[in-house]
C-alpha cells in the first residue's frame, strides 16, 4: 500500500534507517556518558562507541580513524574547513578557489573570507553543471592556498572530476577540499584515491540522524591542520571543541557501515527507478533533464517541465514531496543559481522539479508519480497562456514582456 | 508554506479557464508578467454594448497563487460594469485569498491584468487608454 504523501526529497534529507535508530538508542539512556570523560566506566564506553563509529566512517572513505573531525553537520565542516585553513596557512597565502554551483555553506564562507581580506575565484559551470579543469589550473596564484570543488551537486547531481583537480591540486602543492555531502554513501569515495585533502559531509542524508557531520581533514602527505572556529576544551585534536555528540556519531558510524555493505545493490536498484521515472516523464513534449546526464549521482534527477511554473506544479503534486529550481516564494524571486548557472533560462529554472530517490522509495512509488507529475504537467499546460502560445507557434522571445 | 482554503480552491478548480476570440472588437485582453519572473497573465473580458462584462476568461503560468488571483478577478470580474471593474484594487485579492506578504505580488498582477484587458478593449473601441499603475510584482 501507498502512504501519502510519498516522498522524493531524499537530497534535502533522508529518512534513517530503523538500524541506525536502534544503535543509537541506548546512547541516549543507559550509556549516556561524556565521551571526554577519562575516570569512569561511562565515558569509556562513550569514547568507545565513538572510536568504533571512526572505524566505520574510515572504512567507508578509505581513511585513518584519527582523520576524522566530528561536527554538527556538513555545514560546519565546510565553515571549518575553508576558514580553518585561511587562517591556518595565512602566511603562504589568501586565495581560494571555488565553483558557483557550490553550496551555500561553501559561498558564504568564502564570501566571509572575502571580508577579511582573502581573494576567491568562483569558477564557472559549463551546461552540464561541469567546471573546466584548464580554467581550474590557470585560476592558481603563488598565494592560492585552498581549491574547494563540490563532489556531487544538491540540485542536479553532478559529480566534478574529482581525481583530475586534485591531481592539479598536488601538482600546484594547493589543498583539495571537497563538500561530498551529497555523494558520501551513494557513490564510492576514496580519498586516497581520489585525493582529497579536506572533506565534508553529514550524516542526514545517507539515512543518518541530523545535527552530526564531519569533516575528514589528512594527517600524512600532506598534513593538514585547521584553526578551530570555536573554542573551548580543545576536543577532536584541538580542530573542533563541545562535547561530542555520541548518539549522534554512533548513528553516523553504523549509517557509513551500511552504505558501505549495500551501496552497490542500492544503486543498482535506485539507478533502474531512476531510469524508469526519467524515460516517462521526458516522454512528456517539452522536458528536458537538467546537467550531466552521465557524471551524475545515481539517486538525483532534475527535470524542467516548459510552460509549467515549478511551484505551481508542486502544488499540484501535493501527494509528492519534491523541490523545485523556482524560488517563486524567495523575496528575490531568482530562481535557482545553479540552474542559472549551467546557463539554463530562468523561464526553464522555474519550471524545475527535483526528483531524489533514495535506498526505501519502491516501484509503486515511483509508478505513482509519473502518473501524478504527468496528469499535473498537463493540466497546468490547459492553463498556461505560454503553452497555448507555444501551441500556436508563437515565439516567446517575440513577445515583449513587462518586466519588473 | 501552507495555502489557504480559497487558494487551494481556486487552484483546484479554477473558474473561467480558457480563451476568448481576440480579434472580437467586443473583448479586451491583458498580458502581463514575464516568464523570467516566474508568472504570466492572461486575462480576457467580453464586453456587451452597455459596458457590462459578460464573460471573463484566463490562462496563467505561474504558482498557486498567480493561478488563484486570476481565477478569483475572473470571478468577480462577471457581470461588472467597464468602470466598476477599474476599482477592483489588488489588496481586495490578498484579503479574499488570505495570501501572505511573499505572494502579494500575485495579487497586483492580477490587477495589472484586469487594468491591461480593459485597457485593451478601451482602444480597440477607439478610447483612451486609461493609465496603468506601476507595477511592482
Amino acid at each position: 500500500m501507498l502512504k501519502f504523501p510519498i516522498y522524493l526529497d531524499n537530497n534535502a534529507t533522508t529518512p534513517m534507517d530503523p538500524r541506525v535508530l536502534e544503535a543509537m538508542l541506548p546512547y541516549f539512556s543507559e550509556k549516556f556518558g561524556n565521551a571526554a570523560s577519562r575516570n569512569h566506566a561511562f565515558g569509556w564506553n562513550a569514547e568507545e562507541a565513538v572510536d568504533y563509529a571512526r572505524e566505520q566512517i574510515a572504512a567507508l572513505i578509505n581513511c585513518n580513524p584519527k582523520e576524522i573531525i566530528f561536527t554538527s553537520g556538513a555545514t560546519e565542516a565546510d565553515n571549518l574547513a575553508i576558514k580553518g585553513v585561511f587562517e591556518m596557512y595565512a602566511s603562504k597565502g589568501n586565495h581560494i578557489i571555488t565553483a558557483v554551483t557550490e553550496h551555500k555553506a561553501v559561498l558564504d564562507s568564502c564570501k566571509h573570507i572575502e571580508k577579511l581580506g582573502g581573494k576567491v575565484t568562483y569558477l564557472k559551470v559549463d551546461e552540464k553543471g561541469l567546471i573546466d579543469l584548464k580554467e581550474l589550473e590557470a585560476a592558481i596564484t603563488p598565494q592560492t592556498i585552498l581549491i574547494s570543488i563540490m563532489f556531487g551537486n544538491n540540485e542536479v547531481g553532478v559529480i566534478q572530476p574529482i581525481r583530475e583537480i586534485s591531481a592539479i591540486a598536488r601538482k600546484h602543492g594547493v589543498l583539495f577540499m571537497s563538500d561530498a555531502t551529497q555523494a558520501v554513501g551513494k557513490v564510492p569515495v576514496d580519498v586516497e584515491a581520489d585525493g582529497i585533502d579536506l572533506m565534508a559531509f553529514s550524516a542526514h542524508k545517507m539515512y543518518g540522524p541530523k545535527g552530526v557531520g564531519a569533516l575528514y581533514v589528512r594527517r600524512k602527505n600532506p598534513r593538514v591542520k585547521v584553526t578551530a572556529q570555536m573554542d573551548g576544551g580543545g576536543h577532536e585534536r584541538g580542530m573542533r571543541s563541545g562535547t561530542l555528540n555520541v548518539p549522534g556519531i554512533v548513528g553516523l558510524g553504523k549509517a557509513c557501515e551500511l552504505c558501505k555493505n549495500e551501496m552497490e545493490s542500492d544503486t543498482a536498484r535506485i539507478l533502474k527507478l531512476r531510469e524508469k521515472l526519467e524515460t516517462e516523464l521526458l516522454k512528456m513534449e517539452e522536458s528536458y533533464l537538467n546537467g550531466s546526464k552521465e557524471s551524475r549521482l545515481p539517486h538525483v534527477s532534475n527535470i524542467s517541465f516548459k510552460y509549467v511554473e515549478g511551484e505551481g506544479l508542486m502544488m499540484g503534486i501535493k501527494d509528492l514531496a519534491v523541490s523545485s529550481g523556482s524560488a517563486c516564494t524567495s523575496a528575490s524571486l531568482e530562481p535557482s543559481y545553479v540552474l542559472k548557472a549551467m546557463g539554463m533560462s530562468d523561464d526553464l529554472a522555474h519550471s524545475s522539479l527535483r526528483f531524489g530517490l533514495s535506498r526505501f522509495t519502491t516501484e509503486e512509488e515511483v509508478d505513482f508519480a509519473i502518473a501524478h507529475v504527468k496528469e499535473a504537467v498537463t493540466k497546468l499546460r490547459e492553463m498556461s497562456p505560454l503553452w497555448e502560445m507555444f501551441k500556436e507557434g508563437i515565439d516567446l522571445e517575440s513577445i515583449e514582456w513587462a518586466e519588473h | 508554506m501552507a495555502y489557504s482554503d480559497k487558494v487551494i480552491d481556486h487552484y483546484s478548480n479554477p473558474r473561467n479557464v480558457g480563451t476568448l476570440d481576440k480579434s472580437k472588437k467586443s473583448v479586451g485582453t491583458g498580458l502581463v508578467g514575464a516568464p523570467e519572473c516566474g508568472d504570466v497573465m492572461r486575462l480576457q473580458i467580453e464586453v456587451d454594448e452597455n459596458q457590462i462584462i459578460t464573460d471573463a476568461k484566463f490562462k496563467t503560468f505561474g504558482c498557486g497563487s498567480a493561478i488563484a488571483s486570476s481565477s478569483l478577478a475572473t470571478e468577480w470580474l462577471k457581470g461588472k460594469s467597464v468602470d466598476e471593474a477599474l476599482t477592483i484594487d489588488n489588496m481586495e485579492i490578498v484579503e479574499e485569498l488570505a495570501l501572505p506578504p511573499v505572494k502579494i505580488h500575485c495579487s497586483v498582477l492580477a490587477e495589472d491584468a484586469i487594468k491591461s484587458a480593459i485597457n485593451d478593449y478601451r482602444v480597440k473601441n477607439g478610447l483612451e487608454p486609461i493609465e496603468m499603475p506601476k507595477s511592482h510584482h
